[in-house]
């Protein structure tokens, strides 16, 4: 085996993998939360690249810069969806709250395609072809600030629900509802603002992959899979879990392409995912089902 | 007789001699209804009665499209005869996921994610397997004859998924009115209380999970033989799962009636806005359109429509509220 190609590979997951963390910490939060999966994840996610892009042709800002903007772009998004539809079907039974989500995702995904095109787009970007040399690997600048800025938000998300004000009631509401609701927390705009900040974290790495590979309407359907398996991996609502979720799941993907095509290394994760859920569906980090 | 019962019949007579009136194109129209209407049926059997919701359903049409136009392109076995082989082999998938899900307790969201696995899983292979076409998929032989599973205009077609979707009410409608139809209702219900008075739900709920898959690989070896060209993200990705499941959303989960209401619905709207919308260069607005009413439907009227239909008009029709 080349030991060399091998190393480079699980760089290159790693460094992926952060971004999947920060893909799967939305879809956590929200469960960890309100208890639904987000379904139309991925589709978000999506709609968040288009926004960068968007701003990047029109305004000429990088995504580093205008992460930012998806980023509030994709809170008002989430908010507006939890408000509208998501706060009523809490109580439903879980065949129902499947559905209103994955329709969710299918109107974004055609307001994307209807937007945009059918065609794939992949935007210059200033550190688009920067390479960095590190011994025997080379590592892509735009891949290392990805991953340095995932884990930078990430960590921002979990000390802002550790800490803040909001955060801990979001942490309240989601521990127990009846309970928050009877201190005086109003459980409905937490809820609101949750899903906000799940869209939002999803959004910026929508804007953080955006260099790294062309976008085209249908890709939602496997980011959504690939934050699944990502939260099952970590535990779902845990987010820590998720970032080293995302880790495992990065390098797992990366150095599988030595034993398969590139196109088939979800397959690997699929695999992954149903293994992961037979034997410890709490998680490799979560304490409990 | 119940006036429903004398209704669903004249609706019948009247299908039965709409081709006499209609164009191609309107029986084309009404194909996908009963087709859409019976794949809908054939979930509905799973997730409708046992209450394990799969959202990987495209898995097993895709086993019966590729298995029934494999064995013909390749063998020369009539599709007649390949439908069959592939609704075994969908059975037989569907009770490895069965076991899987519902062995080791993979319960809602869990067992969604399963069933989506699955069929990610068969349409990333499927589309690296060069035997059965790869990514572009497979264009099926014109031959026309009754052996051939393949007819010119679209009358054959239209008696076929017609027999199709009227079978499909009546297995579940027989599955409702039998024992082992009322204890899959129980496990849907209250999957915990069924086991304590001594319902084996594992076993009711293997039986929906082969019946569904069996019937929805049967409705496959009909769309490979009614489009002529199957590839993975067509008979095995999750929009066509996305598509059969709405029209018993919408007209109803866990009703014999619900999924052929739902289509008649929701289909001639996808049919004739697809077509419209992809004229006006909109492609993707019927998609749109479709989750929208999706939403509102599960918002307001969350049991379906025809549940609500029976609500406000059951007592003329003769029926228990």
């Amino acid at each position: 085996m080349n030991y060399q190609l091998l190393l480079q590979l699980a760089v290159q997951g790693v460094l992926l993998g952060g971004v999947y963390g920060l893909i799967a910490v939305g879809l956590s939060l929200i469960f960890g939360v309100m208890g639904v999966i987000n379904f139309a994840h991925g589709p978000m996610m999506v709609l968040g690249m288009y926004i960068a892009y968007g701003i990047l042709v029109l305004l000429g800002l990088d995504p580093y810069v205008s992460l930012l903007l998806v980023a509030a772009a994709l809170f008002l998004l989430g908010y507006l969806v939890q408000a509208t539809v998501v706060n009523r079907i809490l109580d439903f039974p879980e065949a129902m709250q499947v559905l209103p989500l994955v329709a969710t995702g299918l109107i974004i995904e055609n307001a994307v395609l209807l937007g945009f095109g059918p065609d794939p787009r992949s935007p210059r970007t200033a550190l688009g072809l920067a390479t960095l040399h590190l011994g025997p690997v080379m590592i892509d600048v735009s891949r290392l600030m990805a991953f340095g800025l995932a884990v930078i938000i990430t960590g921002v998300v979990f000390l802002f629900l550790k800490y803040s004000d909001i955060g801990k009631s979001i942490r309240a509401a989601a521990d127990n509802r009846v309970g928050a609701l009877l201190v005086g927390i109003r459980v409905d705009r937490v809820n609101n603002f949750s899903f906000g900040v799940g869209a939002a974290t999803t959004g910026a790495a929508g804007a953080l992959l955006l260099p790294l590979m062309a976008t085209s309407p249908h890709l939602g359907h496997d980011f959504t899979m690939t934050a699944f398996v990502v939260v099952i991996l970590g535990g779902l609502g845990s987010l820590p879990g998720a970032l080293v979720g995302g880790l495992i799941l990065g390098v797992a993907e990366s150095v599988s392409t030595i034993m398969v095509p590139a196109t088939m290394k979800q397959v690997v994760s699929f695999a992954l995912l149903v293994a992961i859920m037979l034997f410890r569906p709490q998680g490799l980090f979560g304490g409990r089902a | 007789m119940k006036r429903l019962h004398l209704i669903l019949v004249s609706c019948l007579a009247v299908l039965l001699l709409l081709p006499l009136v209609l164009d191609k194109y309107l029986l084309g129209i009404f194909v996908m209804i009963f087709f859409y209407a019976y794949l809908g049926q054939s979930w509905n059997i799973l997730t409708g009665y046992t209450g394990h919701i799969s959202l990987g359903h495209a898995l097993y049409v895709g086993i019966g499209a590729y298995t029934s136009t494999y064995l013909a392109m390749n063998h020369n076995i009539s599709p007649w005869i390949g439908m069959w082989v592939g609704a075994v082999l969908a059975m037989l998938v569907g009770l490895v996921i069965g076991f899987l899900g519902f062995r080791f307790g993979l319960r809602g969201v869990y067992f969604v994610i399963l069933t989506i696995s699955f069929a990610e899983i068969a349409r990333l292979v499927v589309s690296h397997i060069p035997a059965l076409g790869g990514f572009a998929g497979i264009f099926l032989d014109f031959k026309p004859s009754f052996w051939n599973f393949q007819f010119r205009g679209n009358e054959a077609y239209y008696y076929l998924s017609l027999g199709f979707m009227v079978a499909s009410v009546v297995v579940a409608r027989l599955l409702e009115l039998s024992k082992a139809g009322r204890l899959m209702v129980a496990v849907r219900e209250d999957e915990t209380a069924a086991e304590a008075l001594g319902v084996n739900a594992f076993k009711y709920s293997m039986l929906g999970i082969a019946l569904s898959a069996f019937m929805s690989a049967l409705g496959g070896t009909f769309y490979a033989n009614y489009i002529f060209y199957i590839n993975p993200n067509s008979v095995l990705g999750m929009g066509l799962s996305i598509e059969l499941i709405l029209r018993p959303i919408i007209g109803g989960m866990g009703t014999a009636l619900g999924p052929v209401l739902g289509s008649f619905l929701l289909t001639p709207l996808s049919e004739v806005s697809r077509a419209y919308f992809a004229k006006g260069g909109l492609e993707g607005l019927h998609l749109i359109l479709y989750g929208v009413l999706a939403i509102l439907v599960v918002l307001f009227m969350r049991e379906g429509i025809l549940v609500y239909l029976k609500k406000a008009f059951g007592s003329r029709l003769g029926l228990e509220p």
